[in-house]
């Protein structure tokens, strides 16, 4: 692969993009050959913050596992645990209680609020406006005391647990949810004052790394990078787990496959997460926040997968079980990891200086591109 | 492009960097809603839920409530916990299992929280403790059973 890049044209330059790099947050590694300002090839190399997470998780029992995803895609570690829950769920056969169900949900959305708020301020930046980062941290913040308040944690929480959640709700929970939910509608209009408006950015985002919606299939790109590109591909509505399917919430579809595109999915799935909350904030039923469960769990023999929808697309987990006490085989199918092959695709043909906002609007967290 | 779209574009394109200025202007005049924290100055009151480090209580006789089950030790992922016993020799004369050391190690933990759930006794539990820079890692390496300690009476 590093021998193919250096077989180019006459006069064409290969740079290295990271893995040190402010822009590329965290340390992902792109080769670019370029022609002038025209890039010609990208080429992610990976292996630099390569943890061995599902060989880890083959040592450690149905319960110990679950905390190491929060380390895969740290900006929404509530997500990833869910999915092991559920899978491990799956396996047993346990019926969650429905308490449970709905704090889980509503942990979900609040996730997938601050890590698309964390992106929108990250690409900000990157794009060079600065304030944005700290406009939306003011509401990130809000959001991490309240899962500090409740599950001990600001980001690697392990929080959900096979067979509900570890702790039962803060009584000040749905109180500082509805207090965020407030403070939310009264600030979002800022976001798209500052940026969403703005004449430099939208020049800098419109006809940017385009994607078209095959290509897009072919790449599996999913996740909001997939539905800006008009592909309909939320599992939440396809494969609802939990309540998903008694809830009201729209798909946000784009079909421009612009780079201003995914940008306006995710600024429009924060305000259907706001609105998933709202509908179970009050009504979170009474009940056991657990399931009742054996001391130690054992799969039976077989095969069990899950799907669910991270804040950056489709994340699967798929057990082996040999019956024992520890999975035989796990596989994480992570979105960053898909998402990221068809930046080639991409960026091949655009100047350089928009690989940048490629990079933002795809959303990339290295650590989960890695494992 | 016509002439008239052209300096349509240009005015509308001036009016969107008014309207992102106008916020920047309501934050620079508005200081009351400044949100940053003095750190060192004034140290932030954390939630009794926060996961900071692992403790055992003890009371006022300097009494534990930990028996010695090993249960922390093996929901632990990471190794993080050991714990280390001894035979008491009760006044009947019989030999009783008690704790002789139960070793944290700090910098293995990742504060997830299973040994808390896994222990029968509630003799662990986490502190809201949040600044654990030392000099030495071996300072990181850390006794929970105070010295001279024993089991609580009633703690089986």
């Amino acid at each position: 692969m590093i021998e193919e890049s250096f077989t180019t044209a006459e006069g064409d330059l290969v740079i290295n993009v990271g893995p040190q790099h402010p822009a590329t947050h965290g340390v992902l590694h792109l080769v670019i050959t370029l022609n002038g300002e025209t890039i010609k090839k990208v080429e992610p190399h990976l292996g630099y913050i390569h943890r061995s997470i599902e060989k880890m998780s083959e040592s450690l029992t149905y319960r110990q596992f679950i905390y190491v995803t929060s380390r895969m895609d740290y900006l929404s570690a509530h997500i990833n645990n869910h999915a092991c829950a559920l899978c491990v769920e799956k396996g047993l056969q346990i019926e969650v209680p429905g308490r449970a169900q709905s704090i889980r949900i509503i942990m979900d959305e609040l996730t997938r609020i601050a890590s698309h708020e964390l992106w929108w301020g990250a690409m900000s930046m990157d794009l060079g406006a600065f304030t944005p980062f700290f406009h939306a941290f003011r509401e990130r913040e809000v959001i991490n005391e309240i899962m500090e308040e409740t599950c001990g944690a600001r980001l690697t929480m392990n929080y959900m647990v096979p067979g509900g959640v570890m702790a039962d709700i803060h009584p000040n929970f749905q109180r500082r949810v509805k207090d965020f939910i407030t403070l939310y509608k009264k600030k979002i209009h800022e976001y798209d004052e500052l940026i969403t408006g703005n004449i430099i950015f939208q020049n800098r985002m419109k006809n940017v790394g385009y994607l078209s919606s095959e290509d897009a299939i072919a790449y599996g790109v999913t996740g909001p990078a997939g539905r800006g590109s008009g592909v309909s591909c939320d599992v939440r509505k396809h494969s609802p787990y939990e309540i998903y399917d008694k809830l009201e919430f729209d798909e946000v579809l784009e079909t421009a496959g612009d780079s201003f595109a995914r940008y306006l999915v995710r600024i429009r799935e924060m305000n259907q997460s706001v609105r998933i909350i709202e509908q179970l904030i009050d009504n979170i039923p009474d009940g056991d926040f657990q399931a009742k469960t054996k001391a130690v769990l054992k799969l039976p023999k077989g095969e069990f997968y899950q799907r669910v929808e991270t804040a950056r697309g489709e994340l699967g987990v798929y057990i082996v079980s040999e019956g024992g006490t520890t999975p035989y085989r796990i596989k994480y199918r992570s979105p960053g990891f898909s998402n990221l092959s068809a930046l080639d695709h991409m960026a091949r043909g655009s100047k350089l200086g928009d690989l940048v906002a490629m990079m933002g609007t795809l959303d990339l967290v290295i650590p989960d591109i890695d494992r | 492009m016509s002439i008239g779209k052209y300096i349509k574009d240009v005015f509308s394109g001036l009016w969107s960097l008014v309207v992102g200025l106008k916020r920047t202007l309501y934050y620079f005049t508005h200081h009351k809603e400044i949100i940053t924290e003095q750190y060192p100055e004034t140290k932030p009151v954390l939630p009794e839920r926060f996961k900071g480090e692992v403790v055992m209580p003890h009371d006022e006789k300097n009494e534990h409530r930990c028996t010695g089950c090993t249960a922390c030790e093996l929901a632990c992922p990471n190794g993080t916990i050991k714990v280390i016993t001894k035979f008491d020799i009760t006044p009947e004369g019989k030999k009783k299992k008690a704790i002789d050391k139960l070793v944290y190690r700090l910098e293995l933990c990742t504060m997830c929280n299973l040994c808390i759930e896994a222990c029968p006794s509630d003799a662990i539990k986490m502190a809201q403790t949040f600044e654990h820079s030392v000099y030495d890692r071996s300072q990181l390496n850390k006794v929970l059973n105070n010295p001279g300690s024993k089991i609580m009476d009633g703690v089986e």
